[in-house]
This record gives structure tokens, C-alpha cells and sequence, in this order.
């Protein structure tokens, strides 16, 4: 049962896997082939300095700031080192908007490539196979299951991320949301609305 | 290689079932997974296309039971052993029986913030003109190579119009078989739904590849 998001693992202290990768990092330790303190501070990173809070503010930038959205997407890359993002699976990033007519929505069929600069890493459902096979054949039926149901004149655009392009979704920003800070703004931005399984909070419901 | 990671399109594998406030991790042992496959990588023997090719060279039956941090470890393990830093009986015992390859460097956590800061960029110098222009019709290429393409099944043969030029880029190919970075124009190429899905298919639905120049032919 592989999305069964790994109850199977939860706490099992003998558990096969949990065995496994203790007993590979005990050899790589021994062999003086890796750090085991590098990896806390990957680990670290991931869990409390790389994530989408930082494509949020992003997003919020271009909201507010018409310069910025145009340059974010000209050149998404530099746009968004602008704002010290920048590094590991974020080195060749798209900025695509969304419009009133067209909705963007990004998917990796071939593995699970993900924007990590800018959201760091990617929920086990973007990994797996019932997304990555559906999203580029039946991304409606992909997006009830998020609760999104778009009007059937609204044009999908799939995004499947086949070489080292980083595709970050600029959600519509949402009505009533005049007058908002950045970080206010950034507060509406959504994970799931930067892949395009959702779309921006509404700021009553934020 | 026409392997399980060629899911675009496929069928039966049931609802995608986002996990509402899901964790980060579901074990610990993932977060060491997750780290121990970049600290490895940095070591600097092989590089991402080759990772790639050793997950979707997992048994397809293994692929598909397998969790993604999962088919991550396993591909690690292949690839330590493919590179003669460890031994299939040290993975058994779960203990180191002496030195193999040595590394050209190691990982420290001190280095780490600057090399993740840093990446792995993979665009390369092109010689010449890109071949295509936003605007131009193509098709692409209909191939089934055993080796590593990322050019998945589903937009083979297919008629679309190039949208964008997006530089030169390392050609995954062959970089993951240590035949060379060999770096091509990469482009993202649009199709109709109708075009890749035939008979059925949501006229209001394009999808886009990004695809290297050779998987592209003028139409």
C-alpha cells in the first residue's frame, strides 16, 4: 500500500525500512562517506528555513508590486533570488499566472521535481503515482479531489516538469483583498495554490 | 526507459487523496532517507540524471509498493554499491567491513547550508542557434530506448507548437549513463489534450513538456 501516507511506519520500532536506512547511515558513518550532522542540518533546513512561505512572499510581491510581477515573469529566476531564494531545485524557476480564463497547474509525471527553493519539499500525494498519472490526462477530476471545481469554460494548462525548469503557480489574488500588506497577502497564499491544486484564500476565510 | 516512473496518463492507481495537514515527514527514518540522498549525492560521483535512472530501474513491482523516500533509499543503495562504496554483504550485516571508494569530498555540516544554497545548476553553453523558435510546429520524436529519456510515453509522436526557448541544458540521456553532459536547447512544447488523448479528450486542456532539441523534429 504505497499512499496510504505510511501508517504502516508510524512508531514500529522494527520496522524494515526504519532498520534499513539506520543500517545504511551506520555503514556511509563508519566509512567516513557522510556527516550524519550534515544531514540534521539538511533535515533542519527543510523542516524550518526552506518552505512555502517563501513562495508566498513571492506571490504577495507580485501581487502588490506590478514591477516586480513583470520581472518574476521574465525572469523568474533572478525575481525570486531577489529575495534570497535561491539554490537546490530552484535554479531554473517559471513563474506562471494565473487568469481569469486559463489555470495553471504543475505536475511531475517522470519523478517528483517540485519547486523546493520557493516550497520546499513536495507532499507525498505530488510524488505519487495516482497524481502523476492523472494530473496530465484528467486534471478536473484531480482538482474536486482538492475541492476546486473551475467553470468548464476555464482553460487548464498542465505543466509537466520533464527537464530542470522549477514551475512556481501565481494564483489570482483574491477579491477584497485591496488595501492588504505583503504580509498580509502572503497569509492567503496557499502550498496547494502555487501548484495550482487550489487557489488563493479569500481574506474573510484566512 | 519505458519503466514505472512513466506514469503520465496511466490508470487504476485510485484517488490522489491529499493529506489534510500532512507532516513534513511520516517517519524519522525519511527525514535520514531524504538527507543521507543529497549528503551522497554531494560526494560527487554521480549526478542527478543518473539518481533518477537508478529509482525508475526498481522493479516495477518494487517501484509501486514502494513510498517515495522509499524508492529514494533504494535507489541509493544501488548506487553506492554500482560505485564500489559498499559492499551487497555490508548492507546485509549492517556494518561497514573496511573502505571502499574513497570520495573526491564529503559533506560537512558546516558546508551544508552553502552547497544547498548553491544547487546543482544545469544549464550549459550551446554552440549555435536553437533550431526552433517560439511559434514553430513540431512533432516529437517516437523512440522507446531501454536507457534514461525524459521525454515520457505519452508525448511521443505528437504534434505541438514550441512556446518558449529556454537555453541550453545539460541532455540527461546520456549524462545518466556517463556518456556526457552533451548539453541540447531546451524548449517547452504545448499539446492539445485532443492531440495526446484522442477521442474524448477536454478540448479546454493543454499540456506543456519541457523537452531537449533531439526529441524534436520540424512538422
Amino acid at each position: 500500500m504505497p499512499h496510504d501516507h505510511d501508517d504502516h511506519h508510524h512508531d514500529n520500532e522494527l520496522d524494515l525500512m526504519a532498520a534499513r536506512v539506520r543500517a545504511l547511515e551506520t555503514i556511509l558513518t563508519e566509512k567516513g562517506l557522510i556527516d550524519p550532522q550534515a544531514i540534521d542540518v539538511i533535515v533542519d533546513t527543510y523542516e524550518t528555513k526552506v518552505g512555502p512561505r517563501n513562495g508566498a512572499k513571492v506571490v504577495a510581491k507580485a501581487w502588490s508590486d506590478p514591477e516586480y510581477a513583470g520581472w518574476l515573469k521574465r525572469d523568474a529566476t533572478a525575481a525570486i533570488e531577489s529575495l534570497s531564494y535561491t539554490g537546490r531545485q530552484g535554479e531554473h524557476m517559471q513563474a506562471v499566472f494565473n487568469t481569469p480564463d486559463t489555470h495553471n497547474l504543475v505536475v511531475c509525471t517522470l519523478c517528483s521535481c517540485y519547486p523546493w527553493s520557493v516550497l520546499g519539499l513536495p507532499p507525498v500525494w505530488y510524488k505519487s503515482p495516482p497524481y502523476r498519472s492523472k494530473a496530465v490526462i484528467d486534471p478536473r477530476g484531480v482538482l474536486v479531489e482538492f475541492d476546486l471545481v473551475l467553470p468548464e469554460t476555464t482553460r487548464i494548462r498542465v505543466w509537466d516538469s520533464t527537464a530542470e525548469l522549477r514551475y512556481l503557480v501565481v494564483p489570482m489574488r483574491p477579491e477584497g483583498s485591496e488595501g492588504l500588506s505583503e504580509e498580509q497577502l502572503a497569509d492567503l497564499v496557499t502550498r496547494d495554490s502555487m501548484i495550482g491544486t487550489g487557489l488563493a484564500r479569500a481574506p474573510e476565510t484566512a | 526507459m519505458n519503466g514505472p516512473q512513466d506514469l503520465g496518463g496511466q490508470m487504476g492507481f485510485g484517488p490522489v487523496a491529499p493529506e489534510k495537514n500532512e507532516p513534513l515527514f511520516h517517519a524519522d527514518w525519511e527525514k535520514r532517507a531524504m538527507g543521507m540522498t543529497i549528503a551522497a549525492g554531494a560526494m560527487g560521483h554521480w549526478n542527478i540524471d543518473e539518481s533518477r535512472h537508478a529509482r525508475e530501474s526498481l522493479h516495477p513491482a518494487d517501484y509501486y509498493a514502494s513510498t517515495y523516500y522509499e524508492i529514494w533509499a533504494k535507489a541509493l543503495e544501488v548506487l553506492l554499491k554500482r560505485h564500489g562504496f559498499v559492499h551487497p554483504l555490508e548492507l546485509d550485516e549492517g556494518r561497514s567491513f573496511g573502505k571502499g571508494t574513497q570520495p573526491k569530498r564529503v559533506l560537512k555540516a558546516e558546508n551544508v547550508a552553502a552547497a544547498l544554497a548553491k544547487g546543482g545548476p544545469c544549464d550549459r553553453p550551446v554552440a549555435g542557434e536553437p533550431r526552433f523558435q517560439p511559434g514553430d510546429r513540431i512533432r516529437t520524436h517516437n523512440f522507446n530506448p531501454e536507457t534514461h529519456t525524459r521525454l515520457p510515453r505519452y508525448a511521443r509522436g505528437k504534434l505541438g507548437v514550441i512556446e518558449a526557448v529556454r537555453g541550453g541544458f545539460v541532455f540527461p540521456d546520456s549524462n545518466a549513463h556517463g556518456k556526457g553532459e552533451n548539453p541540447q536547447y531546451v524548449y517547452t512544447a504545448v499539446f492539445t489534450a485532443p492531440e495526446i488523448w484522442g477521442d474524448g479528450a477536454d478540448p479546454t486542456l493543454t499540456v506543456s513538456i519541457d523537452a531537449w532539441e533531439s526529441y524534436l523534429e520540424s512538422a
